[in-house]
């Protein structure tokens, strides 16, 4: 309970709360740099993989790219870049942007690949065109997945900042970083209870915004609960194993 | 870039690959037996999913850095402090699949299984779990790969195996010895993969399709 107390310690410091080591600036640094991160993924991976859905064409390079985002871990990909982009903001932003793009890409291409081909046959045969069919068909019908794909994302990259403190970057993780160098468990503990926050937090929001965006008349079964017991294979959409 | 380092140093990253190697074997070991045990009670009581599935999912939600915070004040700068966080986020993944890939068991097969007198235990290892192994090594597959990008993590807490090396090559700003952790860990990555669809392919010797 000692430990209990030294946190509780640490949220009842007043500097806790004040100054550029604040919890309110150091929140606010870990949402910017996740918020920018997932804002760039999906202004690059959304309309490549609709393109690379819809047409097909492509589709070796974007799981290619899906497999090594996932060898390559974040925590190597933050040392490597380090020397080509420097202390703090940079080198995170680079380094979570490439943890960030490869779940949006695959689920925007895995989500529009698997629409009802009937569904987009029907829409052809009345005459819409290529890119009517992409944004009036195959976009809303693959939303969910799309979601599903930049919740993943999104809740990876808030639990990821927390190591851009490696690198001399802002955030949350500076508390668990400078608690372990001063061995202040009552800090170390402290920011852990809000990064895991924040990453709940994120999950349960955008867990609500994927309900949301199934469109009328496609059945609930499409984004209802977690996507346990489907298991599609290669390429794998994010969030389903 | 100093590439003399790497002859100079060739024990200590032998040594740490090898410690790579058991921190990850350790975590999928364990994280495959606790998951089994719960899949195989889901599978005897639906009722358990729910439970089961909130729990894994909100550990696997936890930041890895996070977690290991929480653990450091109770169980040291420890190996099992490593390996609680490591096996913690291999559960959903293998609770899923092997979940799975018994509901990809046709019902038929399994009732007549039944009716030819085979007990419970037996249809279970005899009949289920090779029809469910393609799913079962699926996950197997994507755990191990997971965990090998998350031992680096355990670097900050005085494990690591190659993230070791990198964390220390980082703080000396020695780029070759960065690189070369990078590198030895995707490789790592990369053989356990194979050594895994090599695995299935053994267990499923029947299988024609991969079993990937």
């Amino acid at each position: 309970m000692e430990l209990l107390a030294e946190v509780v310690a640490w949220f009842d410091d007043p500097a806790t709360w004040a100054g550029p080591n604040g919890i309110p600036t150091r929140m606010l640094e870990h949402i910017l740099l996740s918020g920018a991160c997932v804002v760039a993924a999906i202004a690059v991976a959304v309309p490549v993989g609709l393109v690379i859905g819809h047409t097909g064409r492509g589709a070796l390079i974007a799981v290619s790219i899906a497999n090594v985002g996932r060898g390559l871990p974040s925590y190597a990909l933050l040392l490597m870049l380090f020397p080509f982009f420097g202390i703090g903001f940079p080198t995170a932003f680079a380094a979570l942007l490439l943890l960030t793009i490869p779940p949006v890409l695959t689920n925007t291409y895995v989500g529009v690949r698997d629409v009802d081909r009937d569904v987009v046959e029907a829409g052809r045969g009345m005459g819409m065109s290529e890119r009517g069919l992409l944004r009036g068909v195959e976009m809303p019908l693959a939303m969910p997945v799309i979601v599903a794909g930049i919740r993943i994302a999104a809740v990876q990259v808030v639990a990821t900042a927390t190591l851009a403190a490696l690198v001399g970057g802002g955030g949350l993780g500076r508390y668990i970083v400078d608690g372990f160098a001063l061995r202040d468990d009552g800090q170390i503990v402290g920011g852990a209870i809000l990064v895991a926050g924040l990453a709940i937090l994120t999950e349960w929001v955008l867990g609500l915004v994927e309900r949301r965006v199934v469109p009328p008349g496609v059945g609930s079964g499409a984004s209802a609960g977690p996507p346990a017991f489907q298991y599609t294979a290669e390429p794998r959409p994010a969030g389903t194993t | 870039m100093n590439w003399g380092w790497i002859p100079a140093n060739l024990p200590a990253l032998i040594e740490a690959t090898i410690d790579h190697i058991v921190l990850t074997a350790i975590a999928v070991g364990v994280g495959f037996a606790i998951s089994l045990a719960l899949a195989i009670l889901i599978h005897r009581d639906r009722r358990a999913f729910g439970p089961v599935s909130a729990f894994t999912g909100l550990l696997y939600t936890i930041p890895s850095l996070a977690l290991f915070a929480f653990l450091v004040p109770i169980t040291g700068l420890s190996l099992l402090t490593a390996e609680i966080g490591l096996i913690s986020y291999t559960l959903l993944i293998l609770v899923r699949n092997i979940v799975a890939g018994f509901d990809s068991v046709p019902a038929e097969v399994s009732e007549t299984a039944a009716g030819m007198g085979y007990t419970w235990a037996e249809r279970l290892w005899r009949v289920e779990l090779p029809i469910a192994m393609p799913l079962i090594v699926a996950g197997l597959r994507i755990a191990t790969i997971t965990t090998i990008g998350l031992v680096m993590v355990t670097a900050l807490i005085g494990e690591g195996g190659l993230g070791q090396v990198m964390l220390r090559g980082f703080n000396f700003r020695n780029w070759v010895a960065v690189y070369t952790g990078a590198a030895l860990t995707l490789a790592l990555a990369i053989a356990a993969d194979v050594a895994l669809v090599a695995i299935g392919r053994l267990a499923t010797p029947w299988a024609t399709r991969r079993a990937s």
